[in-house]
């Protein structure tokens, strides 16, 4: 018997990703995938699952779930959002084993727009193009392409008996997907020689708020004005992840998952894949700046950044242990808050 | 031998040959040359390629191959190279410019003082060139617009035109594959399916391929709807180079 989660309540931004839509990108199809694919994967691969994996995109509106049919061994991470068994605080990245009955909440928490929740063999929804990735826009893949209500039923592609026994419920300890202040690397190109070296120098100096305007396709950026040297309309040409475009307004729009495959406004240049996970991160209102690498530098980024998170089986820590430390920090850190929520913490048993 | 491009990085994931900042069919031909060429290749680490109006995108996987040994791999390649596409097909598509299909034809008809019927012979005795997709899943941009046709983009975006939409803005013509705004003029509509994921030929047209519009009326146009609906493709494809 296949077990499968059952919404109970999903705020607004759940959607079902996996690594995205490729193949068709000449044919003006948006890969979509996740908005930060370093938690992503961290999520997957604590339960041993690749990357193809389908699982389930958080945003701030957070999510609730039950588990039906069998147990299931699931996986979360990705900012700092709070998750509860039944109830009981968990560590903010962990892999668990949900018993039939039990719910799993996630709202969102100290910093972070986006978590995933994962499980053992990936979620069995229906596969549009080669992808299970949701496009809300042209609502394609996931469920009916749109974002996840109450009543959904989420099938797990696998039995989870089989590989049950040789796992532990474990807090995952993923410094990668830390709150990380350091500015966003970017590699020129292709249209920097639409701006002047001072513009340019300006841009890399300045400071920029993420505006209200973000979502899955972009984030517009707030900051010193980036004027063009030459014009801001060109003849359309490809786009990539992370590509820093400047429309007339003169503020930078950094293009996300949902992008379109190809586009008019020149760019400055593109975000690199190590550091988009961290931007897809920023909540509106948040601050960020950048910092000019070489491709070499982000080639080489990306690589440790891959290679760090590939370690994530070795860096889970059993759940009873962490739990506790969690517990103490928590204490320490907020002690005197009281969360109505939480009412019930005190008679927690680990 | 085509004429030399420039590579310019987009990330430490994606390269840009651009052959020049135009809409020209010459450059187009070097674009689609270099797409062939690398598809025969089969170069190890590129996982896909979007030709545009003016340059190639070469996405690529960076633990598998770094951009400078791409660019070293495709000079050697450019130098062989000879602008030409591979064998186009052309592709007659019904055109519907009855009403109610014919939404904004008044419209583009006032602002280029032309009369209603020279706007639909011209617009669908053109043959015009698939040049990239964009805006959408399966939204075609063709080349090829009479220049008499030539209108600017709405200022503020018109309500969305619905799917198979004959689009005209900015000297360029479109095929619009689902309902989105759009600050183009709608002056016919074609009950093509252009984009159906459903169907084994999931994209109609290939970039590089010939577009011909033939006029059907607003019967017409009904009954094609359904078949294209029941998932065929309702167009007819012709081979360039054996004609």
């Amino acid at each position: 018997m296949r077990g499968c989660l059952r919404v109970l309540r999903a705020g607004p931004g759940a959607t079902i990703q996996d690594s995205g839509r490729f193949g068709f990108l000449r044919y003006g199809v948006t890969p979509a995938g996740p908005m930060d694919w370093t938690a992503f994967r961290t999520a997957n691969f604590a339960l041993g699952n690749n990357d193809r994996a389908a699982a389930i995109e958080v945003s701030t509106g957070g999510l609730e779930v039950v588990c039906e049919g069998v147990p299931l061994w699931v996986a979360f991470a990705g900012g700092a959002f709070v998750w509860r068994r039944s109830g009981m605080v968990l560590p903010k990245a962990a892999r668990i084993r949900l018993e039939p009955g039990e719910t799993l909440m996630a709202r969102a928490g100290e910093f972070g727009a986006f978590t995933y929740l994962a499980v053992a063999g990936g979620f069995d929804t229906l596969v549009v193009m080669g992808s299970r990735s949701t496009h809300l826009r042209s609502g394609m893949g996931g469920i009916e392409g749109r974002m996840l209500k109450a009543d959904d039923v989420l099938p797990t592609v696998i039995p989870v008996e089989e590989r049950s026994s040789e796992c532990f419920e474990a807090m995952i300890d993923a410094p990668w997907l830390d709150r990380d202040p350091n500015p966003f690397r970017v590699v020129l190109g292709p249209q920097d020689d639409y701006f002047t070296p001072e513009t340019l120098s300006r841009c890399f100096a300045g400071v920029f708020t993420l505006t209200s305007a973000a979502d899955r396709m972009a984030y517009r950026l707030k900051g010193p004005d980036i004027a063009h040297a030459r014009g801001y309309d060109i003849v359309s040409d490809g786009v990539a992840l992370g590509a820093i475009q400047i429309p007339g307004d003169k503020q930078p729009l950094v293009l996300m998952a949902d992008r379109q495959p190809t586009g008019g406004y020149p760019k400055l240049g593109h975000v690199v894949r190590a550091d988009i996970g961290r931007l897809a991160q920023l909540r509106p209102g948040e601050t960020c700046c950048f910092r000019e690498v070489s491709v070499a530098e982000a080639r080489a980024a990306l690589l440790a950044c891959e290679d760090e998170i590939a370690t994530t089986v070795q860096r889970l820590h059993p759940l009873r242990l962490a739990l506790t430390s969690e517990r103490l920090f928590e204490a320490n850190l907020i002690g005197g808050v009281v969360d109505p929520l939480d009412s019930e913490q005190t008679e927690e048993e680990f | 031998m085509l004429s030399k491009p420039r590579y310019l990085p987009a990330g430490e994931s994606a390269l840009v040959v651009e052959f020049g900042a135009t809409i020209d069919p010459g450059i187009h031909d070097c674009v689609l040359a270099l797409d062939a060429a690398i598809q025969h290749a089969n170069f190890e680490g590129v996982t896909e390629t979007v030709p545009t109006y003016r340059s190639l995108m070469i996405h690529f996987d960076p633990r598998r191959l770094a951009a400078e040994t791409l660019i070293t791999a495709l000079a050697k390649l450019e130098d062989t190279l000879k602008p030409a596409r591979t064998p186009p097909q052309r592709w007659h598509i019904p055109a519907c410019y009855d009403s109610p299909h014919d939404e904004d034809i008044a419209e583009v008809a006032a602002f280029l003082g032309l009369p209603r019927a020279q706007i639909i012979d011209l617009h669908q005795g053109a043959r015009y060139r698939v040049y990239m997709y964009g805006f959408a899943p399966g939204y075609i941009f063709l080349g090829g617009l009479p220049p008499e046709l030539t209108i600017p983009r709405r200022a503020v975006p018109r309500s969305p035109a619905p799917p198979g939409s004959l689009l005209i803005a900015g000297g360029q013509a479109l095929i619009a594959s689902c309902a989105m705004p759009t600050g183009w003029y709608g002056i016919g509509r074609t009950p093509v399916k252009v984009f159906d994921p459903r169907r084994a030929k999931i994209f109609l047209a290939g970039i590089g391929d010939e577009i011909c519009f033939e006029r059907i009326d607003g019967e017409a146009f009904d009954a094609l709807s359904l078949t294209a609906e029941a998932g065929e493709l309702c167009a007819r494809g012709e081979r360039l180079d054996e004609l």
